[in-house]
């Protein structure tokens, strides 16, 4: 049975209709990866399904239970971490962390090891004393993901968890993800970032137009626009894409009708050109191929 | 959930005080701006309102009290409307944490402050000749009653906390606490006020508040104000709590 699961999901705000028919199915114990452009609606579906926004129809279960019906039992089952940041400003790390852990039932006697642990982990023990207010944009976002895994939970929802993290931070919060999965459990993020859903997802899906329009492991999503891609660089610094059947004539045939081109290079489908293809937002998009 | 309600409210209490000492608006308004108000309505005033400065002193410390317990609470809708801006808040929501802990914080943190400023206004007192009658009984009464009024106030601005879309217009309550003592007998008697204003000034809370504390810290008899005064807080206090929590369940941002 998923552990989380959508059907026909609904969200208007006024008359914008946000969400408009949303199935989402994620396996226990598996990385799920909702991609989509700005304004798509990610963050709706994981506030719909952390308990916070009332979808207007349709149903999502969290957990086997019905957020609408039975918000508290999906509520111990999840823990969150919101697009933006949500650390107290005027408390330092570790009182955050403090704090939080009480707040999950983390036992008494284990609060103090659980935040250390927590502390070195994220690599805050320097900054651990002082106010969250302070910290770079990094730093709180780090302390936002460590307060998220205080208490085990069974689903963790991360919006766009690496956002402004530097290249290092990155890694590591991968690390934390893989790490996490090997215990068991089912992380559910958004990401803008589409190496990062690569790396990390057995499952993505792609919301655009308030619904998924695709759903797939990302081999086969990768599949779906086709084989070799050629990617042209004009004089003009114009950059061209032209996909091809994969065949050494088909290759061949494309650079030869490229004559003005400064630089080719012919590499596999990206994410970005599934998302691309499949959102149609694309300004360098070039679906045709040239004449020869 | 039940089971976790004290660790819920002890947690958030804790978040509040904290918030209120690394607050230096919420330190300045707690403690200097009552300082002033006590010195500029004795000083200033003092002399035109009555024949001595002295007298004054006695006849205005318990009004005094008031506008800083009324104006001190109505700060817990400023702290309520930042805070539910705050992404912490949302956090909060998706986590089993008990639904009126939160304003429980700011409603008890409130309640710590006020107390300070209210100590710090009778010492002021104290130094510039305010002498009260009353015994220990009377203390403690006055300030029973005190703190009654600052739960009240306290709990119905983090109602309108809750309602007011941005902290400056929350803010805005406490101007309406500022002003509901000048309305009544805490800084002069009401038979000097305008005709139309009398019915006004007796039936609001602020009367019996003022005559009820003026009347045990100097120790004189002070008939039905004294449940008066309670009955006006119990009823603003179960009304705004209420009223708090329902809109703390409805309010998404
Ligand atoms: N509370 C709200 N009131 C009105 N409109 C809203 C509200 N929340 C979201 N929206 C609108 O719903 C749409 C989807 O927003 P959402 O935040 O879910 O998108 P997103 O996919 O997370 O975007 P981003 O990548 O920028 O984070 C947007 O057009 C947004 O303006
Ligand atoms: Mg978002």
């Amino acid at each position: 049975m998923p552990v989380v699961e959508t059907s026909n999901l609904q969200k208007s705000f006024g008359d914008h209709r946000v969400l408009d028919g949303v199935d989402i199915s994620v396996a226990e114990g598996t990385v799920f990866a909702l991609l989509g452009p700005n304004g798509a609606g990610k963050t709706t579906v994981v506030n719909i399904l952390s308990t916070l926004v009332r979808a207007d129809g349709g149903s999502a279960s969290v957990a086997g239970h019905d957020v609408a019906r039975e918000p508290v039992a999906v509520r111990a089952a999840i823990s969150v971490t919101g697009q933006f940041s949500a650390v107290d400003a005027l408390l330092t790390g570790r009182e955050n962390l403090t704090m939080m852990a009480r707040l999950s039932r983390v036992p008494r006697h284990e609060i103090g090891a659980v935040v250390e642990k927590a502390l070195a982990r994220f690599d805050l023990v320097d900054a651990a004393d002082r106010r969250s207010g302070s910290y770079s944009g990094g730093m709180a976002r780090r302390l936002d993901i460590a307060i998220s895994m205080l208490a085990m939970p069974r689903v963790l929802f991360l919006d766009e968890p690496t956002t402004g993290l530097d290249p290092r931070s990155r890694q590591g919060v991968w690390e934390f993800v893989r790490e996490l999965v090997g215990e068991g459990v089912t992380v559910f993020l958004t990401t803008q970032y589409l190496e990062e859903a690569d790396r990390l997802a057995d499952r993505i899906a792609l919301l655009d137009g308030g619904r998924i329009v695709a759903d797939d492991a990302p081999a086969a999503l990768k599949r779906l626009v086709g084989s070799d891609i050629v990617e042209a660089t004009f004089a003009d610094g114009r950059v061209a894409c032209y996909p091809t059947d994969g065949s050494l004539d088909d290759i061949k045939r494309t650079i030869l009708g490229l004559e003005d081109a400064t630089h080719v290079t012919v590499r596999n489908p990206s994410l970005d050109d599934v998302f691309l293809t499949l959102t149609g937002k694309s300004p360098k998009q070039v679906t045709g191929k040239v004449a020869a | 959930m039940s089971a976790y309600a004290l660790t819920d409210s002890s947690v958030m209490i804790g978040r509040s005080l904290r918030h209120t000492t690394r607050n230096f608006d919420s330190l300045f308004i707690g403690i200097f701006l009552p300082v002033m108000l006590l010195l500029l309505m004795t000083t200033v005033f003092g002399g035109a309102v009555s024949g001595t400065a002295g007298d004054y002193v006695t006849y205005v410390v318990p009004g005094v009290l008031l506008l800083c317990a009324g104006y001190g609470a109505s700060m817990t809708a400023m702290s309520v409307t930042t805070d539910m801006k705050e992404g912490i808040v949302d956090r909060f929501r998706t986590m089993n944490v008990l639904p009126s802990a939160v304003l429980t914080g700011h409603v008890v943190a409130s309640v710590a402050r006020n107390l300070v400023s209210v100590g710090i206004v009778i010492a002021t007192a104290y130094a510039i000749g305010f002498r009260a009658a009353a015994g220990p009984l009377g203390w403690l009464a006055a300030i029973g009653l005190i703190v009654l009024l600052i739960f009240a106030m306290s709990w119905a601005s983090a109602a309108f906390g809750l309602v007011a879309k941005t902290p400056e217009g929350a803010s805005s309550f406490g101007f309406f606490l500022l002003f509901l003592p000048y309305l009544s007998s805490a800084f002069v008697p009401i038979d000097t006020l305008p005709g139309w204003l009398q019915p006004i000034a007796t039936a609001q809370p602020f009367t019996p508040l003022n005559e009820s504390i003026r009347g045990l810290l100097l120790g004189n008899p002070i008939g039905n104000s004294g449940w008066a005064a309670v009955a006006w807080c119990l009823g603003i206090l179960v009304v705004s709590g209420f009223t708090a929590s329902a809109l703390w369940r409805r309010t998404r941002r």
